[in-house]
């Protein structure tokens, strides 16, 4: 195992754990601000990614599809936040879960029925094609270092956003007291529609992004929302930090996970037995990680109302 | 109240009595029409209708229903067919783990089934039965193709690659089985893993002279289109389940050139195959799969056992369907002992018609080849 495997084998984790980000930073501020779980994020995802794709097939463009991939998944998600969301609040969380499977159900079936049943073509931006030198010998592509980018922008952006600006100020009022922050005339309506529609658009670019490195298909969204669900859980649910620590922390586990336990397992049982029980365990790793984590610290790793 | 009631099962009674013509076969398909793999089970359901539609048969009747690739789903519904549907035959399911589910239960109860994809070992070895005929293959069959392929292609260093269940086990397994040179490594993915970067960086740095994968679905055209995006440039290979005509779309120009391997391609020459892939294309408005194609020779084994003998009469009906006297698109096509095909497995090649990614035929791996487990099965 040379130097620039690793090196490697770190860059691929640190960008699935970005990705994760965009997803579980979606989450994680609508949960924190309006007490609500979604499980539909992973269908804005898709949303993002359909779009991306759909844009990027009719006019040739990436980079119109990747606005669209976020004008869409916002606007679904103003549009369900409009029409269903905002009945839920004051429910408990069994019926928000229930109406937002209902909303996976609904969204799912939907995109099949425009798009059909067969995966959409989506492929990287000829800019972003090819692979980089890195130090130590190795190569690592574009895009992918790219979206290591665009996931530490966001990120910083998100940082700004809710420790610099009014509406940062209204969010983090929001999430400490609700009643308060309407009584004194702030309309909580309207923000909790741009809190959603800014997750959502989060979700959409990350289905975008990976979209192009994936398959753009039906339930494309369901495995990256479970995951996602784990980074919240481990960073504490509502704190942006948390998620980005906590995606970070879960992209490099799982990544080094199964590209170091198969050859441990091998060392001791014979190449072919090490590497179906590495595997295995390494699939289970995360979680490992999140129920040790929740052992120690049960609100998670960055608890936002500790 | 009541007197409409009875009325309405009077009505009933007779409208179904009045059918009863001719002994009519009804089928029960269930197949995957929902979620990800909808895409497969759309293909089987097509080809099999594009069959009947041709045929211009009319004693046979199709209920449809969709498993959403989930086995307890699998199971009521087949429970539902036999139950209350009455069906005399069940085909439809593409996943190996649902047919495990289903087949056993469907075939102790005296009904036959058909398979159109789905082939596990079990079914063909120790647990195979007189009702069971597998139209597709068994599961090994294309990754064994492969894997002599790679001797042949001069091969000595292959990466093997599969998902951590049942099918993959099966697959390199098969490839092994086959395959005489050293492996580079062998590696087993999470089932659904969509990201390969890590597996590819391993692949690189492994010296591999070539690579072997099973990825079916989406796993497989994100691993591609991952590949592709790397810039490695050891060829790749693999069963024509990641490379046939419903994910090529998907994966783009980074599959062209891509040996793959199966027991049909769109450009075998035979008359019924040129029919096939006509008429699906007029009545579908797109080239067909391997998925379509089996289900398309199911669908006309069905019909040319039900010119023979009635399938109320199970022992006649069984016996037309072991003949196998239908026109394959296969070109030819036999039953071995344990009711699984004995047939030519190909080697294709991914290329480009035009705008369109399709398959051509470049190799033959094996002639009339059979599977590893007929000799456990005792029927």
């Amino acid at each position: 195992m040379s130097t620039a495997l690793l090196i490697e084998q770190i860059l691929n984790g640190l960008q699935f754990g970005v990705m994760l980000f965009l997803m579980a930073a979606g989450l994680t501020l609508i949960f924190g601000v309006m007490g609500l779980i979604n499980l539909a994020h992973g269908s804005l995802y898709m949303i993002g990614a359909f779009a991306c794709a759909a844009v990027a097939a009719a006019t040739g463009s990436f980079w119109l599809g990747l606005v669209a991939s976020l004008a869409a998944a916002a606007a679904a998600g103003a549009l369900v936040e409009l029409v269903v969301i905002r009945r839920l609040y004051d429910r408990d969380h069994l019926d928000q879960v229930l109406a937002t499977f209902a909303l996976i159900l609904i969204f799912s079936e939907g995109t099949r029925w425009l798009f059909g049943s067969f995966p959409l073509y989506l492929d990287i931006p000829s800019a972003l094609s090819g692979a980089v030198q890195l130090p130590g010998g190795g190569r690592y592509p574009l895009y992918r270092l790219t979206i290591i980018g665009v996931g530490i922008a966001v990120a910083v952006g998100l940082y700004l956003l809710i420790s610099k600006t009014r509406l940062g100020m209204r969010i983090r009022a929001g999430e400490s007291d609700r009643e308060m922050i309407a009584a004194l005339g702030v309309d909580i309506r309207t923000l909790y529609t741009v809190v959603f529609a800014l997750g959502a658009a989060l979700a959409g670019l990350a289905g975008a992004l990976v979209g192009a490195l994936q398959s753009v298909q039906v339930g494309m969204g369901e495995p990256v929302l479970i995951l996602a669900f784990v980074v919240i859980v481990i960073g504490g649910i509502g704190s942006i930090k948390g998620a980005l620590v906590g995606a970070i922390l879960v992209g490099l586990v799982d990544t080094l996970g199964r590209f170091l336990l198969p050859k441990l397992f091998a060392a001791f049982m014979g190449p072919a037995q090490g590497a179906t029980a590495g595997a295995a365990i390494a699939s289970m790793l995360i979680y490992i990680v999140m129920a040790l984590i929740l052992a120690f610290r049960p609100k998670g790793l960055f608890a936002a109302n500790a | 109240m009541k007197k409409i009631l009875a009325a309405s099962i009077l009505a009933l009674s007779m409208a179904t009595s009045g059918m009863a013509y001719a002994d009519p076969l009804k089928i029960g398909m269930i197949t995957t029409l929902s979620g990800g793999g909808a895409g497969l089970g759309v293909d089987a359901r097509d080809g099999f209708m594009l069959a009947l539609k041709q045929s211009g048969v009319k004693d046979i009747e199709v209920v449809t229903e969709d498993d959403a690739q989930k086995p307890e789903l699998a199971v009521q519904i087949a429970d539902k067919m036999i139950q209350s549907d009455k069906v005399d035959l069940l085909t439809g399911i593409i996943w190996s783990n649902l047919a495990m589910a289903v087949v056993p239960n469907a075939v102790a109860q005296g009904k036959f089934y058909l398979s159109v994809n789905a082939g596990p070992s079990a079914l063909a070895g120790a647990k195979c039965d007189k009702n069971y005929f597998n139209v597709a293959y068994q599961n090994d069959n294309f990754h064994e193709a492969m894997g002599n392929y790679a001797n042949t292609a001069g091969y000595k260093k292959v990466f093997i690659l599969a998902p951590n269940y049942p099918a993959g086990t099966d697959s390199l397994n098969g490839f092994k089985r086959f395959y005489k040179g050293e492996l580079a490594g062998e590696v087993y993915t999470k089932l659904g893993q969509t990201d390969y970067a890590a597996e590819i960086a391993q692949i690189r740095d492994s010296g591999a002279d070539s690579v072997f994968f099973f990825l079916p679905g989406g796993m497989g055209i994100a691993f591609m289109k991952q590949y592709a995006q790397s810039g490695v440039e050891t060829p790749v290979m693999g069963p024509g389940f990641s490379f046939d005509q419903d994910v090529l779309g998907a994966i783009g120009d980074a599959a062209v050139g891509v040996k793959n391997s199966a027991s049909w391609s769109k450009d075998l020459d035979n008359a019924a195959n040129k029919k096939f892939v006509e008429g699906f294309q007029a009545e579908y408005k797109r080239l067909p799969s391997i998925y379509a194609a089996q289900a398309y020779d199911t669908a006309n084994l069905i019909i040319s056992a039900s010119a023979k003998a009635s399938v109320k009469d199970a022992d006649a009906f069984r016996a037309a369907l072991k003949e196998a006297k239908f026109d394959s698109v296969r070109g030819k096509f036999k039953f071995n002992s344990n009711n699984h095909p004995i047939q030519d497995i190909y080697v294709r090649e991914v290329v480009k018609e035009g705008d369109v990614l399709t398959n051509k035929i470049v190799a033959t791996s094996f002639t009339d080849h059979e599977d590893a487990y007929a000799k456990d099965c005792k029927m």
